[in-house]
């Protein structure tokens, strides 16, 4: 479902992916791991069409148009998500009205009905009860005041209403304490399926205790070093990440 | 461009007066005149006028229009109008009422709304001591002018004791231009409530659209003890024209006054509005909500003065500017020394949709008192582009999420506003004129 060939990109004038190669299928779970500055989260902010960053070089395809001639809202009208790592907080616009538009929007894209202001709530209700959302969420504007773990949550939340094909979660676990770990873990696990991917950016292990990976792609440097099966994420947290600088064998 | 003009405008202006206009009122127009003529049009050499060339007004040739004959209205009132909703809408095209454009329920306890000439010539008592008296001209060159020539206006006479549940609507309407050459029109609002009254007021000025046309109101507002007052000044004049506007408020002791002033039109608007506290415990709130785009220039001057101890102001003004359009905000609060207790607030906030566009914002304090609280702020700022991504990433078009960030960014001015149907027609206005700035790519 997506495939990333060649990618490179930079920000502010400073390259940060140098060559990506990365291939996605339905139903799959891969995790990005890598230390700090190796260039996950600007992947996943590049997958999302962030105006901030160019890219250079390289391809990417989602079911086999090209992502990256499409601007941000069509990326995600076509079902790609990016939980951020830093949500935004937005004052003067209210949650759920946001997120009912935003659906809305998304639905007719699919040409599917847009959903009536009864049936929008029967929807985000279950959601939230998935999530153990407190219902004034929905009343407050988007993010504000909301304490860290509050604008994972409803990251999630808004993931979970919007129902993407491509869920690109960027270090949704920073920040968490365990409990709020593993509710939003809950709230992915619940949401995989044959029809549905994940890209799940961590700087730890620890979320993949709770979204077990199929795939885990260590980033070093703006590129992919390392691929492997979820053990890999156990060695890298046993070993940390220096001994990827080693010459790897060839 | 010679003065002389305005001399001889006045004469024909003169000639065409009500019969009964009291010679009390002749004499101020005089004098008025006479004012204007040696003040002559502001400068940008003068600080009030600093950021604000008056000099398109100055150099064209501005006639008065003629009452419509025969009740015939030449442009299309009705988008303008709050149906259904107002106790009395008063029409006056180009300064002149039309009494058949204009509606008048009955209303309740001895209340008036109608001509402020037809009130001048009876010698009402509320018009002989209040017209003319409230907005003092000596050095306002705009505000003498008016007084010269006003042709007509609105006069609102809310008795003591007397709540008006429903809103008085006065509609001044511009026809733009007379045999090529273009108008001017000076409306005059007087507005006088008795002690423990209540009423909402609102004013709309507008013009067809691409019609060029001066419109120089000037209103006046008296609130007797403990009177409460909801003010509007809706300023929705075509793109092309000028419009030099002054609002003068007098409160007294706990009286309750909020004036917001809505600028969404103008090619050249400059927005002046005066409150004076002048009794213990009253409050006065300014609200300001204000819109250009292309090369239109929006000017707020506003002074709250606290003459009085005890009472408290709250202003807040906001304003959107696009394309190479200019802001001017001053705002200035002024705690005279027997205003002890004062609690004035007042914030300004400018968002700014382009590189081009511009504000000039002052806050202006003038504190003579010591037992006071006084804060200000001000911010200018483009829409936050981090959230722009964050509503596009969610599947909002680059317009929608710019048209929800500009929504929430009027929220806090809007909802200040109690009345629903000038706050519904607002947001419409906004987004329409704003249309093609939200559509522009960042």
């Amino acid at each position: 479902m997506l495939t990333v060939r060649n990618l490179h990109a930079r920000v502010a004038g400073r390259e940060i992916l140098r060559g990506i190669d990365l291939s996605m299928r339905f139903g799959e779970v891969h995790a990005i791991m890598g230390p700090n500055g190796s260039g996950k989260s600007t992947l996943a902010r590049v997958l999302a069409g962030h105006p901030e960053y160019e890219v250079t070089e390289g391809n990417v395809l989602f079911e086999g148009e090209d992502l990256l001639a499409m601007d941000p809202e069509t990326r995600a009208r076509v079902g790609v998500f990016m939980a951020f790592q830093y949500p935004v907080e937005i004052p003067g616009v209210n949650n759920s009205y946001f997120l009912k538009a935003a659906l809305n929007t998304i639905r007719k894209h699919r040409g599917e009905e847009e959903l009536d202001a009864m049936e929008f709530m029967t929807l985000i209700r279950e959601r939230m009860k998935q999530l153990g959302m407190d219902e004034v969420f929905l009343t407050r504007p988007v993010n504000e005041g909301f304490s860290g773990g509050e604008k994972k949550r409803n990251e999630i939340f808004q993931m979970a209403v919007l129902e993407p094909k491509l869920g690109i979660l960027d270090e949704t676990d920073s920040g968490l304490d365990i409990d709020a770990l593993r509710v939003v873990a809950n709230g992915v696990n619940a949401m995989r399926s044959a029809e549905r991917s994940f890209l799940v950016v961590t700087h730890y292990q620890r979320l993949l205790n709770y979204i077990v990976p199929d795939v885990v792609h260590v980033l070093s440097d703006g590129r992919i070093v390392r691929s492997g099966g979820k053990e890999l994420a156990l060695e890298l947290e046993d070993k940390g990440y220096s001994w990827l600088e080693e010459p790897v064998g060839k | 461009m010679s003065l002389d003009l305005y001399r001889t405008e006045f004469a024909k202006a003169r000639a065409h007066r009500p019969k009964g206009e009291p010679a009390a009122l002749a004499e101020r127009r005089e004098e008025a005149l006479h004012r204007f003529l040696a003040l002559g049009f502001p400068t940008t050499r003068q600080e009030e006028w600093r950021f604000t060339s008056v000099t398109p007004i100055a150099d064209q040739a501005f006639a008065l229009g003629a009452p419509p004959v025969g009740g015939a209205c030449p442009v299309d009132v009705d988008p303008f109008r709050f149906h259904g909703v107002c106790a009395a809408e008063l029409v006056f095209i180009d300064g002149h009422f039309v009494p058949s454009l204009s509606t008048r329920a009955a209303l309740l306890g001895g209340a008036r709304a109608g001509s402020l000439a037809a009130a001048a010539a009876g010698h009402a008592a509320d018009v002989e001591a209040n017209l003319a008296r409230v907005a003092a001209f000596e050095r306002a060159p705009f505000v003498a002018l008016n007084t010269a020539l006003f042709a007509d206006g609105a006069f609102v006479h809310v008795p003591a004791h007397t709540v008006l549940e429903h809103p008085v609507h006065v509609l001044f309407m511009s026809t733009g231009a007379n045999d090529g050459s273009p108008l001017m029109s000076h409306p005059r609002v007087l507005a006088v409530l008795g002690d423990n009254s209540q009423a909402s007021i609102v004013e709309t000025y507008a013009g067809p659209e691409g019609a060029r046309y001066f419109a120089n109101p000037v209103t006046e507002i008296v609130l007797g003890q403990n009177a409460v007052l909801d003010h509007y000044k809706l300023q929705r004049e075509s793109a092309e024209a000028y419009h030099v506007g002054s609002i003068y408020l007098r409160a007294a002791r706990s009286a309750n006054c909020a004036s917001h002033s809505i600028s969404l039109g103008g090619a050249l608007v400059r927005n002046d509005v005066m409150a004076v506290l002048g009794g213990e415990g009253g409050e006065c709130t300014l609200n300001g909500l204000y819109l250009a785009d292309r090369q239109r220039l929006v000017d707020n001057h506003t002074t709250i003065d606290h003459a009085m101890p005890h009472c408290g102001s709250r202003e807040i003004y906001k304003g959107i500017l696009a394309d190479r359009a200019r802001g001017v905000f001053n705002g200035k609060i002024i705690v005279r020394a027997d205003a002890q207790k004062t609690d004035a607030k007042q914030t300004n906030r400018a968002l700014l949709l382009s590189e081009d566009a511009q504000i000039n914002s002052k806050p202006e304090l003038e504190i003579f008192a010591n037992d006071v609280k006084c804060t200000h702020g001000a911010a200018v700022g483009q829409l936050d582009e981090d959230a722009v991504f964050y509503l596009r990433s969610r599947g909002l078009g680059l317009a929608e999420a710019r048209r929800m960030l500009i929504h929430a960014f009027l929220g806090d001015v809007l909802h200040r506003m109690p009345l629903a149907p000038v706050r519904d027609g607002i947001e419409a206005v906004v987004e329409r004129q704003l249309a093609r700035a939200l559509e522009a790519a960042a």
